[in-house]
């Protein structure tokens, strides 16, 4: 969701000129993919916040199981598809997106449709709302931490520990803190929201930040990148996902999931009121919400699948519920309160 | 005539089950009503706290009014169903912050009052509460409305369920009150189909008052029909008394006129003068014959209530009867042949009525039959008793022969020969006393008739 070089924008461009020409986008693509069908029976619009090479293996896998379907996958950012589907009408079979609150706010002021899951039984309660929101993936946001500060053994475990070390340590992390800039990642105002909800630590956390000139990113990956490298000496509330597969070929860093408790946050699917091809939304939102079946697929995309027994063995993970509470940082007076704070804590130089 | 006006039963149940549908509707309708209005109060008392909870969070800054959405606010709502929420906060008019074409209240709630209505927004049924709240702002105070709204799908699934429930214990009321009310239409009515059979299981003859137990309802109804039979018994017999009486004071007076004139008779000369005396005998014989069978009949009707138990033998009761009327089938030339077999034939009854039943179907046969022809008087005995008297007389014709037991009922050709219409009623009378028939058919061999008493062996 946040790599994008320029020519691929340019390519992008150039096939949306090509599909799209009778409709101007108000909203901004990231990237965009027909999959073409061999024998193309029909066409699935899929709007999505996840990369393309994340999700890549998912859409040949539901191709190979339903022959036919041609996949139009864009990709755009969180608050993009939000307004695509929300103020523009936009018209999308199926609307995938990592901001669960925003697909709230979708379902609740009637955006989004019915759909009733094949596999509905097995569905934990918290990973649908409605019938029309339903998360396939569980993600918890974590702590990154880099080798050359932390030898193993010796990372903070919760947040009072983080902030034990940061504050005797002043000199040895100025600088070398990475968080969320939470004024432009929804996921990042959706995990610090909820933090703030969670706990009183996490204000203290920013203002420890804030003194230490914490660095703020966009994305995830440039997170992970720069606290493998060393220029960060850890990096706070990162994708769980994106960590655990940079993990796999790249060294200099370990995975935290803090002890007090860990947000968990789900990719929700949902099929849009505008859907043309409704028939095939359901088939392809039914796939995904069987995820777990195929771990060649979670391996693959690197997206772990909603998996209720390991919020079972591990209390501390919080997965994030849908309901009318996340409209609640989605309100404007209380986002901008909310951001003020932030600020005031983050930003004190 | 009695007009049916429908059955009692049925009118019963169909009134206790009408009464059933109707509580049963008053059933359903208050518990719907009650459980709808809970559930809807549930909703309006979570709306009407998030909208007092928001407008407990708006606070002035800057001259201005700002709000803190307060996390619990919309939380609430969404712990207890998965309804769409909206919300409103507008402060002079203005929409400071929420969804801007939510609607308002017409009117502005009162202080302190949580105000609800039901309203359509966005193609939905919604709930909304608000709330109106004073904010200083420094300069002076501002007036907001705090709307908070819901959509009532839940509610729906609930009312449904509760719909549901309620109909089903309405109609398994109903079923249960209808299958009582059967129950209670007849046992109510048990009384009277009992009453009903005793009277129907009575014979003819049976004016006995009946002495059973009844509800007060029916007590009135036994009390009059046992004092109309009282009556009727009385009726009855005063009848009988009368009979009698006056037969015998008939009787004892034809005797004597009889017998001046057979004096008489003797002592005429002229042949007209004879012949005169002659039938004025025989008018004075059958006056005396009438009046005899009408004793028989009297005494039949009031012995037949009680009935002796004689030990008797019906052969030579039939015997006697013969030697009885031997001289005045004599004077007919007409010879009484006998067929009463050798052995006695037990019974027991009334050796009274059978005499006099047997006297008039003999007296009967010698009266309808030609002078010089034979009667023959038969006892037969197989696995039951027949005493039969079979004469050559000029049989019944047409006559029809159920009829001829009646009181005063003749046979169709017999209007030449003096008679009362008697005779075969008392015969008959006499049988059914005694739990047999008469029967009455044509002589198998040759002309006349031949009739039958008929008892059952025991």
């Amino acid at each position: 969701m946040c790599f994008a070089d320029i020519s691929a924008r340019v390519m992008v461009a150039l096939v949306a000129l090509t599909l799209m020409t009778s409709s101007a986008l108000g909203f901004e693509v990231e990237s965009r993919k027909l999959y073409q069908a061999k024998s193309e029976r029909s066409r699935l619009k899929v709007i999505s916040t996840a990369d393309l090479n994340v999700f890549d293996p998912i859409i040949r896998a539901f191709q190979d199981a339903h022959s036919g379907i041609t996949v139009d996958y864009t990709v755009t950012g969180t608050t993009d598809l939000m307004g695509a589907l929300y103020d523009e009408g936009a018209v999308f079979d199926l609307a995938i997106s990592s901001a669960m609150d925003l697909q709230t706010k979708l379902a609740n002021d009637g955006f989004a449709q019915d759909h009733a899951p094949q596999i509905a039984t097995t569905l934990p309660a918290w990973a649908t709302w409605r019938d029309q929101l339903f998360a396939f993936t569980q993600e918890p946001a974590i702590l990154v931490v880099s080798d050359e500060f932390f030898a193993e053994g010796t990372a903070p475990q919760n947040r009072d520990e983080l902030i034990a070390v940061l504050r005797d340590n002043p000199d040895r992390f100025q600088g070398k803190i990475g968080t969320y800039d939470v004024r432009r990642s929804g996921f990042g105002y959706l995990m610090a929201t909820q933090d703030s909800r969670n706990s009183d630590a996490f204000w203290r956390l920013m203002e420890v930040m804030g003194r230490l000139d914490a660095k703020l990113y966009c994305c995830s990956g440039d997170m992970i990148r720069d606290v493998a490298s060393g220029k960060l000496a850890l990096a706070y509330n990162v994708l769980g996902s994106y960590a655990a597969a940079q993990l796999k070929h790249t060294n200099g860093f370990q995975i935290i999931e803090m002890s007090d408790y860990v947000n968990v946050m789900s990719r929700t699917a949902l099929i849009p009121r505008t859907a043309e091809n409704v028939d095939d939304a359901r088939m392809m939102l039914d796939f995904l919400l069987d995820l777990k079946a195929r771990k060649d697929l979670v391996a693959a995309s690197g997206l772990p699948a909603v998996d209720a027994a390991a919020l079972r063995t591990n209390p501390s993970l919080r997965p994030v519920r849908y309901g009318p509470a996340l409209l609640v940082f989605l309100d404007n007076l209380k986002r901008q309160s909310f951001l003020r704070n932030w600020e005031n804590s983050l930003l004190q130089n | 005539m009695v007009t049916p006006l429908g059955s009692i039963r049925k009118r019963l149940f169909i009134q206790l089950a009408l009464v059933a549908a109707l509580l049963s509707m008053a059933f359903f309708l208050a518990v719907r009503g009650v459980a709808e209005r809970a559930a809807e109060g549930t909703q309006d008392d979570i709306l009407s706290a998030s909208a007092t909870a928001i407008a407990d969070s708006l606070r002035s800054e800057d001259g201005a009014v700002t709000l803190d959405l307060p996390y619990s606010s919309l939380s609430m709502l969404g712990s207890i169903n998965e309804d769409r929420v909206f919300y409103r906060v507008v402060t002079d008019g203005q929409t400071l912050t929420g969804y801007p074409d939510l609607p308002q209240p017409d009117q502005p709630p009162r202080l302190g009052t949580p105000s609800l209505q039901t309203l359509v927004y966005r193609g939905d049924e919604i709930r909304a509460a608000s709330v109106t709240r004073p904010v200083s702002t420094g300069i002076g105070a501002t007036t907001v409305v705090v709307t908070v709204a819901q959509t009532r799908q839940a509610l729906a699934a609930t009312s449904r369920q509760i719909t549901a429930t309620a109909t089903s214990v309405g109609v398994g009321f109903f079923l249960l009150a209808t299958a009582l009310s059967l129950w209670a239409a007849g046992s109510a009515l048990a009384p009277i189909t009992r009453i009903t059979g005793s009277v129907m299981r009575r014979g003819p003859t049976d004016l006995r008052p009946f002495e059973t137990s009844a509800p007060d309802e029916l007590v009135p109804l036994i009390t009059a029909l046992n004092s109309f039979m009282a009556r009727l018994r009385a009726s009855l017999s005063r009848t009988e008394d009368f009979i009698t009486e006056a037969a015998h004071r008939v009787r004892t007076p034809l005797a004597t006129v009889r017998a001046q004139a057979e004096i008489t008779h003797r002592k005429l000369n002229k042949p007209e003068h004879k012949h005169a005396i002659r039938e004025m005998i025989r008018a004075i014989d059958e006056s005396s014959r009438s009046a005899g069978q009408m004793l028989d009949h009297a005494m039949v009707t009031f012995r037949a209530d009680s009935l002796a138990q004689d030990a008797l033998d019906l052969r030579s009761l039939m015997d006697e009867t013969c030697d009885r009327l031997g001289p005045t089938a004599d004077l007919k030339d007409i010879v009484i042949r006998r067929d009463t077999g050798d052995k006695p034939i037990p019974f027991t009854g009334d050796g009274i009525l059978l005499q006099a039943a047997l006297q008039n179907i003999l007296d009967n046969a010698i009266k309808y039959s030609p002078d010089d022809s034979d009667i023959i008087a038969r006892v037969g005995l197989d696995d039951k008793i027949t005493l039969s008297i079979t004469d050559q007389g000029r049989g019944f014709g047409e006559t029809d022969l159920s009829a001829l037991t009646t009181r005063y009922t003749r046979g169709a050709n017999v209007s030449d020969i003096v008679g009362s219409g008697l005779g075969l009623t008392i015969a008959d009378e006499v049988a059914k006393a005694h739990g047999g028939r008469l029967e009455i058919s044509p002589n198998k061999k040759g002309k006349g008739a031949c009739v039958s008493l008929i008892f059952p062996r025991g």
